[in-house]
């Protein structure tokens, strides 16, 4: 098969569900924990572990924001341009445990400037990070998921697209071969 | 998605897409303006020289500012205070300051073109941060910003720009400017401080100053530039305060609420009155703040081009 699907259908929500119950683990009601996408894809993810959280703990406030990493990449004059997203934190994260959530996680880099642009906002109490895919054995810098929804082995030249239903009509993890 | 000019020498060379693409690129900016940390490493690796031939404050002040906030390496030069005195050229100076390794120079000068002048001779990106009595884009981009942050778009809206025409690099950036938005432009002054040719950049004309405000929905008024008029063009001051002077009891007379602007520094009780400027529909220092996330803009999407 050339991209093989990784995750789709019941399983994709199963996943999702998972994901939750580990939250919860760790952060019972959120009172005290906040949830963070990072633009431009983990977003979605952040967005949908919010809106099932709130199915499962109707009775806890869950906050969560967008956040963009663009002023903050180390790749910066090295590669394409890229365009600023929008960062949508409307709440107060000092003190604050944050769990920054992306789509993927491959080199590392993107959760590495995630970190630095999170404390423009304030001093959290702790950060750990969720990601729907980790790419394993790709990381430049020495960072790792507290949460992982699947593990995938690929080469670099490889790549990870996960769809979501509410942008892309399904929920969907697909690895794209270098070929395409 | 990148700017089409390597350097910011004019309105003249941007595109409405380049346009746009600042104006969201400032709005990601004045959000990190508003932060507890107004800072971004996005040019820790960038020297930036600031090299004004000329006087400022605002320009100055806004630019540094915009390069601290981006974590460049910043420089400053004045002119009155370098070898300039001793007669040195222009590219001399700037060839000695690149050979420090710096990346981009913010210029003023006193002559028109110099910026361009200095982009055909030297390897450093070039932004214009006025020359002469020709272009200020930067000052026209916050002005147009600050239109598009009251009213959502440019794009339809009447600007007058009032005073002096003739001798303002913000009048000819702004009409630019506003003109490729969409934007109505109409120029409002003496006959003396029309340019005789104005109506070829397609805006109107109006000597009468109730009649242009009744017309406009934004009013800039420009300040006299009396340091650059070498002959006499009105017969006082008091005079032209008399005919062209925005004062309170003109703008409640007026049939609907405008929005009035300057681009500074204001010679009070000249083209502008201390009540009209500290008045609700005054966006003066809306103008001054937005400066800066606009120069981080510029300075942030020019810098991303050179490798």
């Amino acid at each position: 098969m050339l991209n093989p699907t990784l995750l789709d259908g019941p399983k994709f929500q199963i996943t999702i569900q998972r994901l939750c119950r580990q939250l919860i683990e760790n952060h019972n009601d959120f009172s005290n924990s906040v949830i963070i996408g990072i633009q431009p894809r983990g977003i979605y993810l952040a967005k949908r572990i919010a809106e099932e959280l709130r199915k499962i703990l109707p009775e806890s406030t869950i906050l969560h924001g967008d956040l963009d990493i663009t002023f903050y990449r180390d790749d910066f004059r090295r590669r394409e341009q890229l365009i600023p997203n929008q960062t949508r934190i409307d709440f107060v994260m000092e003190g604050k445990k944050v769990i920054l959530m992306d789509d993927v996680l491959w080199t590392g880099r993107t959760i590495r400037a995630a970190m630095d642009a999170l404390m423009a906002f304030g001093r959290p109490e702790k950060i750990e990070f969720l990601t729907l895919v980790d790419r394993r054995y790709s990381r430049h810098i020495p960072v790792a998921a507290d949460y992982t929804g699947i593990e995938v082995d690929s080469i670099a030249s490889q790549k990870v697209v996960v769809s979501w239903k509410e942008t892309d009509g399904e929920d969907k993890v697909v690895l794209l071969s270098d070929r395409n | 998605m990148a700017l089409s000019t390597r350097h910011l020498l004019g309105i003249k060379d941007l595109t409405e897409n380049d346009l746009q693409l600042i104006f969201e690129t400032a709005d990601n900016f004045k959000s990190v303006l508003n932060r507890p940390i107004k800072k971004v490493p996005s040019l820790r690796d960038v020297t930036i020289a600031n090299i004004f031939f000329e006087n400022s404050t605002r320009t100055r002040l806004s630019f540094e500012l915009a390069e601290k906030r981006l974590s460049a390496d910043v420089v400053n030069f004045a002119a009155s205070s370098s070898s300039v005195s001793k007669g040195e050229t222009l590219i001399d100076t700037v060839n000695n300051i690149l050979a420090m390794k710096v990346d981009m120079v913010v210029m003023r000068h006193p002559y028109a073109g110099a910026g361009v002048f200095l982009s055909k001779h030297v390897k450093a990106q070039i932004v214009n941060a006025g020359d002469g009595a020709h272009e200020h884009p930067t000052q026209a981009l916050l002005d147009a910003f600050s239109i598009r942050e009251k009213y959502g778009d440019v794009a339809g809206k009447k600007v007058v720009i009032v005073g002096d025409i003739l001798h303002s690099r913000v009048a000819l950036s702004n009409i630019l400017c506003l003109k490729m938005l969409g934007a109505e432009v109409m120029v409002c002054g003496p006959t003396t401080l029309i340019p005789k040719y104005i109506t070829s950049l397609g805006v109107k004309v109006e000597h009468d100053l109730r009649k242009a405000l009744n017309w406009c929905d934004v009013a800039n008024m420009l300040r006299i530039q009396l340091e650059r008029q070498d002959i006499k063009y009105f017969p006082s001051l008091r005079e032209y305060t008399m005919l062209y002077g925005l004062n309170k009891e003109i703008l409640d007379s007026l049939d609907k609420e405008i929005t009035v602007m300057h681009p500074g520094p204001i010679n009070r009780g000249v083209e502008i009155t201390t009540d009209v400027a500290d008045s609700k529909q005054s966006i003066i220092l809306d103008q001054v703040e937005n400066g800066v996330a606009i120069r981080m803009a510029v300075l942030f999407l020019l810098a991303g081009q050179t490798e």
